[in-house]
């Protein structure tokens, strides 16, 4: 009953080094994540990622080349109006494993106990909130 | 907290008779006093006390003082509120892991 990870496992029917260059090249990376990223990932640097008005700061961790790939952020979901600063981040992990000329991927994303239950009940209140403007706006559609 | 971490703790919380017996109590009766959780059940005031702040620790209970007296209730909501929101973050991710298949394989 874990509220402090996720993790996530997907085959992947491509060579490793072409899923290496999706998650670790970061113009690639961007098009498939779809975000904008304002430079390449490199350990220890923080790449800065925008979509709209949607803006994360990716802090990359480590790099092992063909196998691993992790950073920090603030995690989703993510209000443009509030400062996350303070807050904990959650780390993202990224690992590669081969298997029969497709590649495994696994995505953990973990920390979430750190993350303030304050924020995270906030978060579920912005999406009922959300849904409540969808359906106005189809209201509005097909009135 | 690790993922063993938490899950260790909060079932550590759990394990125990008395423990499951005041949460039962808890659900069903909502907020009692220590004195009202302590009767029938042949177990000290001291006993119980320890027991629900075992239960508080991890997020399965909280207090609020009555006069002199301590209340205590079932927190369910705070399991419930960051398993909704781990599984709106695990949404995400799928979505985006569907994205990098169709990236990568296409």
């Amino acid at each position: 009953m874990s509220t402090d990870r996720i993790e996530k496992r997907v085959v992947l029917r491509a060579p490793r080094s072409r899923v290496w260059r999706a998650i670790s090249d970061a113009k690639e990376f961007g098009t498939w994540f779809r975000i904008t990223l304002d430079g390449a990932f490199a350990e220890g640097r923080t790449v800065r990622g925008s979509h709209g008005n949607f803006k994360v700061e990716f802090h990359v961790e480590r790099i092992e080349p063909e196998r691993y790939f992790s950073y920090r952020w603030h995690p989703y979901p993510k209000d443009p109006a509030i400062d996350y600063s303070a807050e904990s981040m959650t780390l993202v992990e990224f690992t590669l494993e081969e298997a029969d000329g497709a590649t495994v991927l696994t995505i953990v994303e973990s920390g979430f106990d750190r993350v303030p239950l304050a924020r995270r009940a906030e978060a579920f209140r912005m999406n009922t909130e959300g849904w409540g403007g969808q359906i106005k706006n189809l209201e509005a559609y097909v009135s | 907290m690790s993922r063993s971490g938490s899950a260790v703790v909060l079932f550590a919380a759990l394990g125990d008779a008395t423990r499951l017996s005041l949460l039962r109590r808890l659900s069903v009766d909502g907020p009692l006093s220590i004195t009202r959780l302590s009767e029938g059940t042949g177990v000290t005031r001291q006993a119980i006390t320890r027991h629900l702040d075992a239960l508080g620790r991890v997020g399965l209970v909280r207090d609020a003082r009555r006069g002199r007296e301590r209340v205590f209730e079932l927190d369910a909501k705070r399991l419930e509120i960051a398993r909704q929101y781990l599984d709106r973050v695990a949404a995400q991710w799928d979505a985006a892991a569907a994205r990098l298949k169709a990236f990568v394989e296409g």
